[in-house]
Formats: structure tokens, sequence, C-alpha cells
């Protein structure tokens, strides 16, 4: 969820009031918005990097406001106060428009098919006559850092170049070219570099070498010059520094390029709306407005709510979405401007007039649905075992089903590749390397965590393993284990053994060769050699007990003799 | 037990006063140690109300070691002052005396005696007065014969500052008759046994009095892990509310199954590397359900069913990669899937199971937690219906006062994020997530148009950590658990009240 930074009392000034800090936070509760922290540069420096560095900082108080991760229309405090603003009634929805330029001719963006390998869409639009202050030119600045953070997903979708229109003149031209063939000054430096120069000195750049990958190995390299061959900008590392705007700019250039086209008309479309109010005809634009049709009766069935269709229609238009009955029946026409990216289906549309008559005033009611419950037997079974196997003097533990490739196999003796097990490609630290395929290591690492406790250690746990299974359409299924401890000064093999016997008594398994269960001799070596057996029922193999190879007790150092248990309980179901 | 001769006795003095008798005097008037009466008192107390005895604590003073042999010899200037003969004697012959140093000084500022330092021989002691009167040892015979009260305190702690005299505090009884008073005492049987029971004789006998006050013995028993107590409460709810168990044993899932049947874009953050396990083996999933997936992708890149989709290249390599799932939800989709395959019939389902999140760890976060999910399927379902649940939901883990805040989620609208008022922090919590699927997730399984589903979600982890006031989660779940905790943890009768 992306947060935004606003200066409180400037956000105060443009709602036309102020709020105590709780009824601000109210505010935000009802639209759907979270007041998050109040703060200030100062304290954030502070916290960060120590009170010396902080003296001097701004103490202005900040509100930071987590917005949800679709409405990339809030992410600024222009965005902010018109959703607000419309909300509360304070403010007709804004219409925006396109202005043609004084001569009538409109700029031109040109895209070459050198662009399709590298970067293959680009939109571009001009914000006319605007007038920066040092606050509007920061959250201008502000929003092309939120969007590249969020819709834009690190500029790997989208990016944005912003440019002072009058310092250069179109048609611009949108191509690909050799790195070695690209030469200009890029922003903030002093004289010119080719595109692989540039690649080396924003390897060192703590801001910019985040985004060299996403072109630095292709042949060619994403560039806009205008009609004169000056470069406006290398996307999506860096802008020329020719064309840069200031605050004195008055005609904005905006581009985006990107590998996703819808995605980067969105973004153009958000630059320009929340920018344009501060252009000398305010929030003019040019526009795709859609228009959608929908009843009363559907807001009302899904919402659960009863209000005539005039009513709906005030209630969406307080979202930003300007919406009439038509008087054709229940019909409501409904604008979607181009700042709602996020309604793409009238279930959208739906939720926005809930959100205006307020989810906590909808009636609460209970659906007649009439159903019987089931328990899913698998499980079913393990709640009565794990019951029986607590009331036997057996402990509980509960172990991650991911672990290290050692737990499950050196550790035990055993190659990783004879184990059938499922491997993490992006694991974070040796931890999560693969999933178990057994509960033993789990429950020796918890005796090993807690050696401090009296003796014996008597432990269980009934839980699911992962297998690789061809036969699934994943490739892999959990299987549902049963696994036990006894860990004391003597291997206690009697004391497992009896678990093992109690078990079957609870399942109503009788000890006997064929149709019952026993248990005949096995060679595993994680076992102590000549003390582990097999566990057959009805003929079928579902585990092994034994004693615990003193080399295994050493893996997970551990110092006392152990005897252990693992079997499938899928069988008996 | 104390002898019984002494026990006797001191029950025989206590006969005979009528407002008790003081264990030192006791001891004193026996000649004993006073710590044998007070076995002999202990004893008696535990044969029941024979005796009552109340201990007090009284402060007096003492000859110390050195006051004794002053009481006896008289002090060490007055001992200096009886060996000096009328001739004098040679300091240095003084000095060899046990008490000559500090007789000397004392005698000295007393002016009993002087020193002639020029005599022929070396220095000479001569006394300077006819008789003296040795005050120190008189008083300290007073204290010796219990007589201390008649000095000053100045005087006593000047002594004290001699170290001749030292106060003691003394602690004894005062020992009074008790409701079952009696001179007589009769042995007290510990147990009941066998043979008493046949016998009959217990009815004769006296039985030593329990200690109330102690534990008692632990018993020898297992027990059962704390989350898996709370899990088995939160099932109860859901098996009570006629909501029946979905199987979430896979905890590999393929990317389609996790987020593209949600209709979550390819491109969304969550498929990160940064937020999810993927596999390496077995790298994807091979079989899908053909006609829904083509389904699925036209209304990622299309949209469809009302839909303006999300008008992107939907690539099945995508949706083949092999996952951790990331939420039960995908069990949801599965199960969802299924009931569109047949004449659909409304259902209730839940599930409680482990989810995975490839996500920086700390003390409340771990990669992995148990997700509980609930899902309705029924025609015309509301969002009121939604809240309408949730509130059942809740009240039966005891929580009644619930707002819903607007919220996003990929998979549905509208999403609302589930508050409870705690009482205790007089604020507002986050205690789950609900909303309504998509109908860009739904129609593609085939489900009837007119069919709404409502779901919700939270961790089983947050309440119980809650519930069993643990604030670190390593100590909770995998095997760095506090096992006295699981030992120690009471039972799950509700779920907290308050997360």
């Amino acid at each position: 969820m992306p947060t935004v930074g606003v200066k409180r009392d400037l956000l105060f000034k443009a709602l036309g009031r102020s709020y105590t800090d709780e009824e601000f936070d109210e505010l935000c509760f009802e639209f759907g918005l979270e007041l998050d922290e109040i703060t200030s540069e100062k304290e954030i420096i502070s916290r960060e990097q120590g009170d010396t560095k902080a003296s001097g900082a701004s103490d202005v108080i900040l509100y930071k406001i987590d917005v949800p991760a679709n409405r990339y229309d809030l992410l600024c405090l222009e965005g902010l106060v018109r959703g607000l603003q419309v909300f509360k009634n304070k403010l007709e929805v804004p219409r925006y428009k396109r202005v043609s330029p004084l001569s009538g001719e409109p700029q031109k963006l040109i895209i070459t098919k050198e662009t399709e390998a590298v970067r293959p869409h680009a939109v571009a639009a001009v914000l006319r006559n605007i007038t920066f202050t040092q606050e509007r030119y920061d959250s201008f600045i502000e929003l092309q850092e939120k969007l590249h953070q969020n819709i834009c997903r690190k500029r790997s979708l989208v990016a944005i170049g912003t440019h002072d229109l009058d310092t250069i003149s179109g048609p611009f031209t949108y191509t690909a070219k050799r790195p070695g063939d690209i030469s200009f000054k890029p922003l903030n430096q002093t004289k010119e570099y080719t595109a692989t120069q540039l690649m080396s000195l924003y390897k060192t750049d703590s801001h910019l070498r985040h985004y060299l990958h996403i072109i630095e190995d292709k042949p060619l390299y994403p560039v806009i010059y205008d009609s004169n061959g000056v470069v406006l900008s290398m996307p999506p590392i860096i802008n020329g520094d020719h064309s840069k705007i200031s605050l004195k700019t008055k005609n904005v250039f905006i581009e985006c390029t990107a590998t996703d086209q819808t995605k980067a008309k969105t973004v153009l479309d958000m630059m320009v709306t929340m920018f344009s109010e501060y252009c000398a005809q305010p929030f003019t634009y040019e526009l795709a407005y859609r228009k959608e049709k929908l009843s009363g009766k559907f807001i009302n069935q899904k919402v659960g709510i009863n209000e005539s269709t005039e009513k709906i229609a005030h209630l969406l238009t307080r979202m930003c979405l300007l919406s009439q009955a038509t008087g054709a029946g229940d019909e409501i026409e409904v604008e979607i401007p181009p700042t709602r990216s996020d309604i793409i289906h009238a279930c959208d549309i739906m939720e926005d007039a809930a959100i205006a008559y307020g989810f906590n005033n909808i009636t609460r009611t209970t659906p007649r649905t009439y159903t019987v419950a089931n328990q899913f037997p698998l499980n079913k079974l393990t709640e009565l075992l794990r019951q029986d196997l607590a009331a036997a003097g057996f402990t509980e533990a509960l172990n991650f089903a991911l672990c290290s490739q050692e737990d499950i196999a050196e550790k035990l003796g055993k190659k990783i590749s004879e184990m059938r097990a499922v491997h993490i490609s992006n694991p974070k630290t040796a931890e999560f390397q693969v999933a178990r395929t057994t509960l033993l290591p789990g429950l020796l690492k918890t005796i090993a965590a807690n050696r401090k406790m009296p003796l014996p250690l008597k432990l269980f746990e009934i839980s699911d393993v992962v297998l690789k299974d061809e036969t699934k359409d994943v490739g892999a299924r959990n299987s549902r284990r049963f696994c036990a401890v006894y860990y004391n000064k003597s291997p206690g093999f009697e004391v497992i053994h009896g678990l093992l016997d109690r078990t079957m008594q609870l399942l109503e398994v009788k000890p006997a060769r064929g149709e019952g269960y026993h248990i005949q001799t096995a060679d595993d070596s994680t076992f102590f050699p000549g003390r582990c057996a097999d566990i057959f029922v009805r003929g079928k193999n579902v585990g092994r007990l034994g004693v615990l190879h003193p080399d295994v007790i050493n893996r997970f150092e551990l110092t006392m003799p152990c005897s252990a248990l693992e079997m499938d309980i899928e069988p008996f179901l | 037990m104390a002898d019984t001769g002494v026990l006797e006795t001191l029950l025989q003095r206590v006969e005979k006063v009528d407002d008790g008798v003081d264990s030192l005097a006791v001891a004193t008037s026996l000649g004993v140690d006073h710590q044998v009466i007070v076995g002999a008192v202990k004893s008696l107390q535990a044969l029941g109300d024979v005796i009552s005895a109340e201990l007090r604590s009284s402060k007096h003073w003492e000859l110390t070691e050195e006051g004794t042999e002053i009481a006896e010899q008289g002090s060490h200037e007055s001992r200096v002052f009886s060996c000096i003969p009328q001739e004098g004697l040679a300091q240095s012959e003084l000095m060899k005396l046990p008490f000559g140093k500090i007789g000397f000084s004392k005698a000295m500022s007393s002016k009993w005696i002087r020193v002639d330092k020029a005599h022929e021989g070396g220095p000479r002691i001569f006394r300077t007065v006819e008789s003296i009167d040795d005050q120190v040892r008189e008083k300290l015979l007073l204290v010796q014969k219990g007589h201390s009260t008649q000095l000053e305190e100045k005087e006593k702690n000047e002594l004290k500052k001699r170290k001749l005299l030292s106060e003691v505090t003394v602690k004894s009884y005062w020992i009074t008759k008790g409701n079952s008073f009696s001179t007589t005492i009769t042995k007290q049987e510990t147990e009941l046994t066998p043979e008493m029971i046949a016998s009959g004789n217990w009815k004769e006998k006296k039985f030593k009095p329990y200690n109330f006050e102690a534990m008692g013995v632990a018993p020898d028993c297992g027990h059962l892990h704390p989350l898996m107590k709370v899990r088995t409460q939160f099932r109860q709810i859901f098996l009570e509310m006629g909501f029946t168990e979905m199987p979430t044993n896979n905890f590999i899932e393929s990317s389609f199954w996790n987020f593209d049947s949600l209709f979550q874009p390819q491109q969304h953050p969550a498929r990160d590397q940064h937020d999810t396990f993927f596999l390496s083996d077995p790298a994807h999933a091979h079989e899908f359900p053909q006609d829904y997936l083509e389904r699925v992708k036209k209304v990622h890149s299309e949209g469809g069913y009302g839909s303006q989709g999300y008008k992107y290249d939907w690539k099945i390599e995508e949706a083949q990669k092999n996952i951790l799932r990331t939420h039960t939800t995908a069990v949801s989709a599965r199960m969802l899937y299924k009931l569109a395959q047949q004449k659909f019939t409304p259902v209730k389902y839940f599930s409680i199971d482990r989810v995975f999140r490839n996500e920086t760890l700390d003390a409340t976060h771990l990669a992995e937690f148990h997700q509980i999910e609930g899902v309705v399927a029924d025609y015309g379902l509301t969002l009121g219906d939604l809240m309408g649940v949730l509130h059942q939901f809740f009240t039966k883990l005891g929580i009644t006062k619930l707002r819903f805040k607007p919220a996003y989620n990929p998979y549905t609208e509208p999403s609302m994020e589930v508050f409870s008022y705690h009482e205790g922090l007089k604020k507002w919590v986050e205690v789950g997530n609900s909303g309504v699927f998509r109908p860009e997730m739904l129609l593609p399984m085939g489900l009837p148009e007119d069919v709404s589903v409502i779901a919700w979600g939270l961790s089983l982890e947050r309440p119980t950590m809650i519930k069993y006031g643990i604030n670190n989660i390593r100590e909770l779940v995998g095997h760095k658990v506090n096992l006295q905790m699981v030992y120690d943890s009471p039972i799950c009768r509700n779920p907290p009240t308050h997360f």
C-alpha cells in the first residue's frame, strides 16, 4: 500500500478547513484511506540518522496517508484534496478537457520501429500555461516518483520524462540506438557522456543503479530526440539536462515510454489530470472519458440497500464518477474520468456507491444459505489422533514446513538426491531451501532448543510433508505424517514401540501379520544398525521406527540416546 | 518431633496459668536451650489446635565476651591501678600485661596514675590517688543482673561503643491454651491405610493435618500445542456455523490457481521474487483445465464478462510457474471452479492452513503462517450479508463491536478491512480482511451470473500470540518454541476477545 506524505497545514488550506487528528483519521477511514502516521521531516531524519543530522530540518507537521494500491489518483496532495472535497460535496467533479495550442498544430511524438525490441510503447502530452510554485513543483516531482515506484513497477513497465517545452521543438522522435551512438549531457551533469559511459557512471549512483538492468544488456537503448537532435531523455534511466523543468517552466512536455501500453496511458493521464488544475485554463487536457450504464437495482441488490436512482447517481458523483439517472427505468449513466483507471467493471462502480453510502451505514443481514457442515476427513482423523497422543503423554510440537537441504539429508545420513524433495529457487536464507520430506528433523531441532528441560522429552507432531509426485498437476503433493521422538538417558525403544501399539489400538488395527500390523527389521542410515524396523499395516509399509544413529544425534547437537517413529496416516482414512 | 517429655512438661506449665507463658521464661526455668522449647511449640502446633502460640520479639542488653570478663575481674584501668605498688612499676613491665595498653590510657585519662619519664632505669608509673571507684564494672554488673533499665541510654551506648555491651533481639512465643487443649499427646497418623479401612480403627485415630498451602505433584502428561488449541476453536466455530472444511493439503500450487484464476495480473508485485517462493524443482505445473485457462487468459488480456480487463499480454509461462501457495484462497478458487462444474448449490467453506511468503522476517512475521479463511457462495448475497456473517463469526470470538473500512484487493470488490474496538487500547484495531469475489474471477469459472461469493480471512498466529501473551512469534511456532510455555498454557475455551 503506497504512503503519501503531505504537509498538514497545506492540506487543510486546500480542504478549506482544519481538522483535529481524530476527525481527519475518521474521514480517512470512511473514504478508505488510513492516517498512518503524524510526523515531521525533523522527526523522520532524527529517527533514521540521529538527532544531530536532524537539527535545522523542518518541523512542519506531515501526515503520512496510506492509499489503496489501485488509486493512483490519490498519490499526491492535489488528487487527495480533489477526491475528499468531491466526497464531502464541497467541489464539483472536475471535467478534464483538451485545449489546442494557439498555433492550432498539436505536438507529435514519432515512434520508430527500432524501439520494438526494447521498449515498444510511448505516449505524450503537454500541460500548457502552468504556474509552478515551490510546493507545486515538489508535489509534481513527488508524484512522478510515487508512480514510478508503484504502477510503473520501478520504471520497468513505464518511465516518465518531463521537459520544458519552450527549450525544445517538435516533432519529437522516440527511437532506439546503439549505446555508443547516443551522446548527451544528462540531468545535473556538466558534460556530455555516451550511453555506454552513463551506464558505468550510474553503477554507483544510489538511486539510478536500480534501473540500469532494465536496458543494460539490450543491443539498442531507447532515446527521444527533438527536431534539432537534442536528446530529451534516455528512458527509463535519465533525462537530458537541456530540457529540464524549473519553477519558471510554463509549458511542460510529458512523455511516458513503456512495455505496457495500457499502463503508459494510465500514468500519462494521472500526471496530466493531477496538475492541470495549475494551468491557466484548469483541468484542460484531452481525455478518454468512458461511459457505463447500469441499473439502480444492480447497485441496491449488490450492496444490500434500497435507494432511489437519483440518490445512487448522487452517491457515485461524490466519488468523482459523474452520474445521472437517464430516465429510462432505473438506468444510471456513469462517466468514468481518466483519473479512475481502477474502474474496470460495474462491480467497481458498485463499490464506490457503497463507500459513498458508508459501509457502516449498511444494514447487516444474515444470508439464509442452508448448508450442512462437513470436516475434511484427513483433518478429522488428525484432530482425533492428536488428542489421544497427548493423552498418551507426548507433547505436540509445531515445526516449519520449509527447511534446509542439510536438515532432511546430510544430518539424517541421507543424500539429497535420494529424497523426493521440492526445491525452492529463490530462498533468502538456507532455512528455506526445500519443503520438508520428513517431520523428524523439526522434532530433533525442537529438542535441541529445549535441552534445559527435564528429561525425558516426549514429543510428537502430525503435519504435512511435501513430496514430488508426477501424477499431480503441479508435480508434487502433501503427505500427512505422524512423527514421535523419545529423548532420555536410555534409548527407550520400548516407549516408542509402545506408542506405536497404542496408535494402532486407536486406529483399530490388531497386532498380526497379514491383516493387522507388525514390524520387521530394516536398514536405514538414520538409525543405529540393528535397531530399526519397518512398520507394516495390512502388508503395506507405512513408516519406520528405531533408535537414532549416534551420528544423527550429534549432527542435531544432542547428547542423549533417542528413539523415533514416523509413519503415514493417510492409509488409515 | 520433639521429645514427648518436653512437650508434656510444656503443656503442664500452660495448664497452670490462665493468661499464658513465655517460651523464653519456660526455657530458663527448665534450664534448657530456648530452641528446644521452640521445637516443642512447633510440634504441638502441628497436632492441631492444642495450643496457640503468638510470636513476640523483644530487645535486651547483653554483655559481650569482653564485658563479661570485666564484670568478673574489673575494668582494664582498675586492674592497671591495682597492680601498681607504692614504689611504682616500670612502664615496660606494665605493657607486658594483657590489659596493660588499654588500661594504661584509660587510667591516665582518669588521672589515677602518672608517668615519671625521667626516672632512672626508664619511665616508671606511680599511683596518684589512694583508691578508685570502678564504675564500668558496676554498670556491667547491673546489666548482668538484668537491671539494665537502671542505666541511662547514654551510658549503655557508651559501653556499646567500647564493645562491652550489645543489644540483641530475642524471639519467643507467648503460649496459651488452644481450643482442643489437653495435657496428653496422641500420636497422629499421616495417611489413611487399607488396614484402617478394613479394621475400622480409623475412627479412633487422629490424623495429621495436611498443608494446603503447598503445591500438589504435577501430573505426568502430554500437552497440545497452543496454536493448535486455538486452531481447534476456530475450526469448531466454523463447524457450528455450518461451514464445510476445504482440502488444503497442497502447499505447492501453480501461479495459475494462486494468482491468475483470482484475476491477479501477472505484473502484480505479489508475484515478485521478493514476495513469493518459486520452485526450481518441480518448476512448472503441467496440467490445467484448458477451456477455463483460455477464459482466464481472455479476461486478463482483453476483458469480457462486463470487464475492461487489464489489457496486457497474458503469458502461459507465468501461469505455469510453481510456487509455495501465498494464500489458501488458491484452494478456494479450485473449490469454486469445481462447484461451477456441477449444478449450482449454495456452499459455505472454510479452511485453516499454512501459507508461505518470502518476506522480511521480524518478531511477528515468519516465512510461513496459518491463514483462516471463510467463503460463502449463494444467489444474491449482498455486502450487508458479508457484514452480517462477519458479525456472527466475530461474536463467537467474543468480539461484538465491528466496523468496516474500504480497502483494495485485486480479487475482491468491494474489499473491506474489518476493525474491532479494543477496550484495553481504547481504539479500533484491524482483525481481518474481507470482500466479495470479482465477477472476472467467478464468471470464467462458469458460476451463474447471479451468484455472489463473499469471503474473509485472518491469521491464526496473531490471535494466539495475544491469547497466550507471546511477543516473539519464534517462541510459539517452529523448533525454537519454549516447551515450558507449551506445558503451562491453559485450554482455549474462547479464542481471544481482543486481537
